[in-house]
């Protein structure tokens, strides 16, 4: 803005169209007007003919009986339930995804973008071509793949492959054998939770200690050793009160254990081998983006190669990385609704398509998805934008 | 990231919050003859019922439908511009006036008849839901089918009767949904489903497609009414007339023994009835806003019922299903138009 000289004489006060501030001030209120008025227009015109056609608008549908089957629900759900619950059901199969597509994505994307920086001219290659090929195939195609090509092709359920008999796999999905707790293990989360918490106080002293005198103990194996091993102990001493349900050929499928759908595996296994390649190469650019002289500086020190990486390059690299992630991180969820494309029951496909379709409130549905998507995006850019900050560098 | 169904979907309804109030009260007749056509919706390809043959005609007791109301507006069964919908578009794709026929194996319901601002105007085809399965699992009939993975396709009432009628036996099933009924046969044969599930007429259809169609069987049990019809949009009753009676005209042509082939000698017809259907005596479109002819030029140029049901689903089709309660009332069936006079 520039800053004007104020020659105006005392005592006189301009016309307001004069005064930058007020015109400023005018316009915005017209602009809000404008935007409001066209909105209650919209809304207002959407009734009217909605109205007009006779088609029953509102949200009162949401507790009427569904009446369909959901082939993957997390909680209980039964053709008796509402539509509101097919809406949480959906909701709930996204986030799943989401959240495991997220997890992988980044394990994945992390390593393959490390190992693409890798002096291992091997290891570089490799990652380099994972990288273009996935990225580079539209991900729609890579669900078909992962769901015709790979899954499709597995034996039948009564052929299936068998690991131990306790791990099944065929065409109609993975079997588990699922823990059935009986009384007593309550002892063993117990021990896992003071085990973490003992690791925590462990490496806060450890670190204290190490800043205080120089010494330090390898914490990272007293840990593992910690939280793994205190509660298998536990659960040796109490006579391991756990029974495992198998998996049993019944009729046309397997019964009992725990069944992972083939449709989640396809979409789950293409949405994140899909974002890693993008995460590689934000992770890539995020580590070429901290100057040479910081590696050579911590080389000077004689650091080896793992905690130059672990202590200068990474803590550096990360305030690079996060924003692009976060976009990464939104992609993989919006794009989980390619789901109905092969059948998973996400809330695109239960709840914009079959709830939809049986009740036939267009707008209402498609309002309630929308919103959904942009709640969860804004909730994982809030996370994101405050461990940005956490990690961001201190300017001294 | 919405595919291209949701999108369409989307367009359509936004299409609806942004239709002006003009067309709320639109007059469909008027509009279609100055368009030239009538703008029907049908299936994304479905054999006997509507499916583009190999010379991109479409072909189907749906697509006949649509014909006749173009001869009976415009005179020329020709003049139709098809749009292929999926089950979940084809409501929204009604309402927002982007058809004006939707000719689509759609079920009449009361929901859609009552809540969605439209209207069914008949019955073409009396259908029931059943179950194709595999031969070689050894099942005769539907009460076997407890703990089955089933393939069905999403926003159908399928859905709904699958579950209404496991539930009634106290079975339970695992239903896998695809988007459209290709998808849905990919499922079936790659073995991630015991079976497929539709109405029978559909399965008779699909059947044929399958890479081996004796390896499939269809079971006899039908465990639903699935009354399939042409819908209009509420609101307009001369298009609702028109397109009722479009359907009406060919079942009492089939009655009278009226044909394609004979259309021309019966317009001498002594019989009273063929004579007003023919439009010789009185002109029985007037209140339609038709010609008098209007009758004629569906029956001389798509034919009556029984002709259609034929070269589309019956005897003379690879479907060959029986007309059963498709047949006449006077015939042992459902099929029974008021009478024109």
């Amino acid at each position: 803005m520039s800053v004007r000289p104020n020659f105006r004489p005392a005592g006189h006060k301009p016309p307001f169209w004069r005064d930058r501030a007020k015109r400023a001030l005018i316009f915005q209120i017209i602009v809000v007007a404008a935007v409001a008025a066209f909105l209650i227009y919209i809304v207002n015109n959407t009734q009217t003919n909605l109205d007009a056609r006779g088609i029953t608008t509102g949200f009162g549908f949401l507790n009427n009986t569904a009446g369909f089957g959901i082939g993957q629900t997390l909680i209980e759900y039964s053709s008796q339930s509402s539509y509101g619950r097919t809406f949480v059901i959906g909701l709930l199969n996204t986030l799943l995804v989401g959240g495991l597509g997220v997890l992988a994505a980044s394990i994945i994307g992390f390593i393959v973008g490390i190992a693409r920086l890798s002096p291992n001219w091997l290891i570089a290659k490799l990652a380099n071509a994972y990288i273009e090929t996935f990225r580079n195939i539209p991900l729609l195609l890579q669900i078909f793949f992962w769901y015709f090509a790979v899954l499709r092709s597995l034996p039948s359920a009564r052929e299936s492959m068998a690991f131990g008999e306790a791990i099944f796999l065929n065409v109609r999905g993975l079997y588990l054998p699922e823990p059935l707790f009986e009384s007593g293990f309550g002892l063993i989360p117990a021990t896992f939770v003071v085990a973490i918490i003992a690791s925590i106080a462990l490496v806060i002293w450890n670190k204290r200690r190490h800043e205080a005198t120089g010494k330090r103990l390898p914490v990272f194996w007293i840990s593992l050793v910690l939280i793994f091993g205190l509660p298998l102990l536990v659960l040796v001493v109490t006579g391991v009160p756990v029974t495992w349900e198998m998996p049993v050929l019944r009729g046309f499928n397997f019964g009992g254990g725990i069944t992972i759908i083939p449709e989640f595996l396809a979409l789950w296994l293409a949405l994140s081998i899909y974002t890693a390649s993008f995460i590689a190469e934000i992770v890539r650019s995020g580590i070429q983006a901290i100057p040479h002289g910081q590696t050579e500086a911590a080389q000077a020190l004689s650091l080896p190669r793992k905690l130059v990486l672990r202590l200068v390059v990474i803590p550096q690299a990360m305030r690079v990385i996060i924003p692009p992630l976060t976009s990464q991180y939104l992609n993989l969820i919006k794009n989980s609704s390619l789901a109905t494309a092969i059948g998973y029951p996400d809330l695109v496909s239960v709840f914009a398509g079959t709830t939809l379709n049986q009740t036939g409130q267009a707008i209402e549905v498609i309002a309630m998805t929308m919103a959904v998507y942009l709640i969860i995006s804004l909730l994982v850019s809030m996370f994101m934008n405050w461990f940005n900050a956490r990690v961001a560098l201190v300017e001294r | 990231m919405f595919n291209k169904k949701h999108l369409a979907l989307l367009a359509s309804a936004g299409s609806l919050t942004l239709a002006s109030m003009a067309t709320a009260q639109a007059d469909t007749l008027e509009d279609t003859i100055n368009n030239g056509s009538v703008r029907c919706g049908v299936s994304d390809g479905l054999p006997g019922f509507s499916s583009p043959d190999d010379e991109g005609n479409w072909q189907g007791i749906d697509v006949d439908v649509c014909r006749a109301v173009a001869a009976a507006v415009l005179g020329d069964a020709e003049a139709v511009d098809f749009i292929s919908l999926n089950a979940v578009e084809r409501f929204t794709a009604l309402q927002s006036g982007e058809v004006d026929v939707l000719s689509r194996n759609t079920t009449w319901t009361t929901t859609r008849d009552t809540t969605l601002g439209l209207n069914f105007t008949g019955v073409t085809f009396y259908d029931g839901q059943g179950f194709m399965v595999a031969r070689d699992l050894g099942i005769s009939s539907a009460d076997e089918l407890d703990g089955a993975s089933i393939c069905i396709q999403s926003g159908t009432t399928t859905e709904l009767n699958l579950a209404d009628y496991f539930r009634a036996n106290d079975m339970e099933f695992n239903p896998i949904v695809f988007d459209t009924s290709e998808q849905t046969v990919g499922g079936y044969q790659a073995g991630r489903c015991d079976v497929l599930t539709s109405d029978t007429s559909q399965l008779a259809a699909l059947r044929i497609q399958l890479e081996d169609p004796e390896a499939s069987m269809i079971l006899s049990d039908v465990i639903s009414k699935e009354p399939l019809g042409p819908v209009v949009r509420q609101g307009d009753d001369t298009w609702f007339n028109i397109v009722k009676w479009s359907l009406f005209a060919m079942i009492n042509a089939e009655e009278y023994g009226v044909t394609s082939e004979n259309a021309e000698e019966m317009l001498e017809s002594e019989d009273p009835n063929i004579a007003r259907l023919l439009g010789q005596d009185g002109n029985y479109g007037e209140g339609m806003n038709l010609e008098a002819d209007w009758a004629y030029n569906i029956i001389s140029q798509v034919g009556n019922y029984a002709e259609s049901f034929d070269r589309n689903v019956g005897m003379g089709s690879p479907l060959e299903i029986e007309r059963g309660v498709n047949a006449l009332w006077n015939d042992g069936g459902f099929q029974y138009a008021p009478p024109i006079r």
